[in-house]
């Protein structure tokens, strides 16, 4: 028979919430040093939200990028980036957004086509009028909020409001620093980083739901004992489910960065990061933080509202 | 025992059954799901443009131009009412919203309000006591307009790409002002974009003899008259000619054009409807031996001399025509002219060769996931692991059966979601597991071990997948095209993993429990 192997084996007792000042602190130059990258160096939007121009293009042997940059640098279309794309034979090239209206775009990836020739394949051309821009951002805030508002609601119904404060605590610390660490590393910022952000705030919410539902049933269940050991117990007691979950989760991601294709690596590496942070966050941020939230206990309101209900 | 009703039992394998069903065409070569039998869903997951290859454009009419149209049918009306009554008017002109006019003598004023009041139903009329009168459309006025010029545009769009044999193109409104159109299998757009960009108004006028263009450049152009550009520039052609504004006949009278040669030279055939044919005939009886110009979107093709009458209704259109330019003046005026121009807004175009690079990197990676997933959670959980796993496969089954029964579009970042399915859908077998080891060391019977280990582990199940499931839903209604596949697949992989691994599990385990009667849980 197969014997299982426990990774987090039956009485692991790490105090947690006992590291929370180390934790904070850990968090709040995490979250100082986000805002920091935000404002200095900014997000490198992509043509998603920017407007512009990008074009995937492939050459039968490897690309000599700075002799395509010479091509393209005499047609004066402003700026012109060019990269290469998970291959050495392929190469992205991004173009600023051009002064005037769309019809002077669609001019400008004429031009290109012309220039550079047959001899690259034209793989992927994406353009993005300003309109379509400022609407696609507006949007992706929109759904930023409306995700993290209806969270908000559905945790505050389903729990006390202190739970809910704490939950969109941890989840606002997942998106600033994932925001954060955009603007550090300068990643492109589009369309499939809002739904990478979307996707952490579903997977960092599910993780503080889980331990937010053992602290609830500890604390109907031992009244008498401190509310961080409450806590510590609860974390203990799902750290070999947050574990476990972190790494099938974790084993998908990293195939799709691996295997998956350029296109989707940007993504798979927010949602890696993701995956991390919000596991960090539920156990670290999410739980502690309840301890300064005035949380209601059976022991000190004896008025018989909330009735025993053991469920042994 | 452990409860698990057989009602139950029939429902987890029906909806099983229904899912492997519904995705096997997937799996099937396309010849053997030719021939499949008629009464088997044979439906595909159909594949995103980013993944077949295939061309997506946002288009935006400007409707603008169609409320300026109204507005000057508006003056033109009131200018043949009042002329006709001989009343004398001064200021006539149109803002962006109304048509206003002065009326010069106050003794015109009560004939002038008979006359006005309703030279157009749907607009309101004022007068005031100076003999201003201003005529302002009413909103739903304007909004039928609008909404008129747009399924116009979306028709006269359509027509146009089925002439270039485009397969199974998508046309679609989107909100008040907007056509998608999506392409599959175009990788170069360039086509189809430039014969969208012209609305392709055609239209007959004289020329104006009454001075040359350098005359009318060098003082003043006649009023009735303006300058127009050639629509190709060359040496053989004039830069600039001097042409009536009246219509003599205009395209929408006609009913045919083609391409075809005349002296070996590019032209384009073309043939008037009865009415059309009247006109023209009539036109062309008055006009021998002056120019005509014909004219596309305010720019001359060409201005030939009439040698006679044309009285068949029928003729030719020659230019600096090539093959290719011909080909899409007749293309175009077959289809018919636009209300009002269109502007590409987003173009997003993948190559074949890209789409196909996709979908095997997707496929990797998510057989290795899969694979990666299935080993760890062996290793995890020994025996329970497995019944797991096979609630996972499963679940990709169901989700592959679910996403061709509704026809939801399979994009790349859809397959990530799948991908990450993989990795969270069993999220709910681990609460359930580690819940049953927790039961199991408090001291429990194999059986009320489960059963408790499953009971408790619902709420938290419940509670998680919602949250996620939110997050989904705000993704779908923000997203465009590829992510908003992305969602499709999370939140049908959320929905399909709570049922294969809380049901399909707990299929498994009651069948194992009752086969086996284990003292002990290998967990």
């Amino acid at each position: 028979m197969l014997k299982p192997i426990r990774f987090v084996p039956a009485g692991t007792n790490i105090r947690f919430v006992n590291k929370r000042g180390f934790a904070f602190t850990l968090s709040a130059i995490i979250l100082l040093a986000s805002v920091f990258c935000l404002t200095s160096l900014g997000l490198n939007f992509g043509i998603d939200f920017r407007g512009g121009i990008l074009m995937e293009i492939r050459s039968s042997n490897a690309v000599n990028i700075p002799q395509i940059r010479d091509r393209l640098s005499t047609l004066g279309l402003g700026e012109v980036t060019i990269q290469e794309f998970g291959k050495e034979t392929d190469a992205l090239v991004r173009i600023q957004r051009q002064d005037g209206a769309e019809k002077e775009q669609m001019a400008a990836i004429n031009k290109v086509k012309d220039r550079l020739g047959s001899e690259f394949e034209y793989r992927r051309t994406e353009f993005v009028g300003p309109t379509v821009g400022k609407e696609l951002k507006e949007a992706g805030i929109i759904a930023i909020c409306l995700a993290l508002l209806s969270i908000l609601i559905y945790i505050w119904l389903r729990f006390e409001w202190q739970f809910s404060l704490g939950a969109i605590a941890a989840l606002s610390h997942d998106i600033v620093s994932t925001v954060g660490l955009f603007a550090l590393l300068q990643y492109e910022f589009n369309l499939a980083t809002v739904a990478a952000i979307l996707t952490i705030a579903g997977y960092s919410i599910n993780d503080t739901v889980v331990v937010y539902d053992r602290v609830r049933e500890n604390l109907r269940k031992y009244r008498q004992l401190e509310l961080s050991e409450v806590f510590n117990m609860s974390i203990n007691e799902t750290l070999s489910r947050t574990t476990m979950t972190s790494v099938t989760t974790l084993l998908a991601l990293f195939s799709i960065f691996f295997f998956g294709g350029a296109v989707l690596a940007d993504f798979a590496l927010a949602m890696i990061w993701g995956v991390c942070i919000g596991t960090y966050s539920s156990i670290f941020i999410a739980v502690p933080i309840l301890l300064y939230v005035k949380l209601k206990r059976g022991d000190g309101d004896q008025s018989g509202l909330q009735a025993p209900e053991d469920e042994r | 025992m452990l409860q698990f009703p057989a009602w139950k039992m029939t429902l987890v394998v029906v909806i099983c059954l229904i899912g492997t069903v519904y995705a096997v065409p997937n799996f099937l070569k396309t010849e053997i799901n030719e021939n499949w039998p008629n009464f088997a869903p044979g439906k595909r997951v159909s594949l995103g443009l980013d993944l077949q290859g295939g061309s997506y454009l946002l288009l935006r009419v400007d409707l603008d131009v169609v409320i300026k149209e109204y507005l000057e049918e508006i003056s033109t009306d009131v200018r043949k009412k009042l002329r006709k009554a001989r009343i004398g008017y001064s200021k006539l002109g149109s803002t962006e919203t109304s048509v206003s006019v002065k009326i010069r003598k106050k003794e015109d004023f009560p004939a002038s309000k008979d006359l006005l009041t309703n030279v157009d139903l749907k607009s309101d009329v004022e007068f005031d006591s100076n003999g201003f009168v201003k005529i302002t459309p009413r909103d739903e006025a304007l909004e039928e307009r609008k909404l008129l010029a747009l399924q116009q545009s979306i028709e006269i769009v359509r027509r146009r790409i089925d002439e270039t044999g485009v397969r199974e193109p998508t046309i679609q409104r989107q909100g008040t002002d907007r056509i998608l159109v999506q392409l599959p299998g175009v990788d170069d757009p360039d086509r189809i974009k430039a014969l969208l960009g012209q609305t392709a108004k055609m239209v007959f006028r004289l020329v104006d003899l009454s001075k040359s263009v350098n005359e009318a450049v060098a003082t003043r152009v006649p009023s009735g008259s303006e300058l127009l550009a050639p629509l190709v520039e060359s040496a053989s052609e004039p830069s600039l000619y001097l042409v009536k504004k009246r219509v003599m006949v205009s395209g929408e009278h006609l009913i045919d054009a083609q391409a075809t040669f005349q002296d070996g030279q590019p032209v384009v055939s073309f043939r008037f409807d009865t009415n059309g044919s009247k006109r023209f005939g009539k036109v062309t009886s008055e006009n021998v031996n002056r120019p005509f110009a014909i004219i596309l979107d305010n720019k001359v093709i060409s201005a030939p001399v009439i040698r006679e009458p044309i009285l068949g209704g029928s003729g030719i259109i020659s230019g600096s025509f090539t093959v290719k330019t011909a080909n899409d003046l007749a293309l175009l005026l077959r289809a018919g002219a636009l209300p009002a121009p269109l502007t590409v807004l987003e173009e997003r175009t993948v190559g074949p060769g890209l789409g196909f690079d996709s979908i095997e990197a997707g496929k990797l990676a998510s057989i290795i996931g899969l694979c990666l997933v299935i080993i760890f959670m062996v290793v995890a959980y020994g025996l329970f692991g497995i019944f797991a796993n096979l609630a996972l496969f499963f679940n990709i089954v169901i989700i592959l059966g679910a996403l061709s029964a509704l026809q939801a579009t399979l994009t790349l970042p859809g397959i990530a979601g799948i991908v990450l399915t993989i990795g969270m859908a069993v999220d709910a077998n681990v609460l359930i597991f580690e819940r049953i080891r927790e039961e199991v060391l408090l001291g429990r019977t194999p059986i009320s071990a489960i059963d408790a280990g499953y009971k408790r582990a619902l709420t938290t199940i419940i509670d998680s997948n919602l949250t996620t499931l939110f997050a989904a839903i705000c993704l779908y209604s923000f997203g465009s095209g590829p992510i908003k596949g992305f969602a499709v697949t999370l939140a049908i992989g959320i929905l399909t993993s709570m049922f294969t691994s809380i049901m399909l599990t707990r299929f498994l385990i009651v069948l194992w429990l009752r086969g086996k009667r284990p003292s002990s849980l290998p967990i």
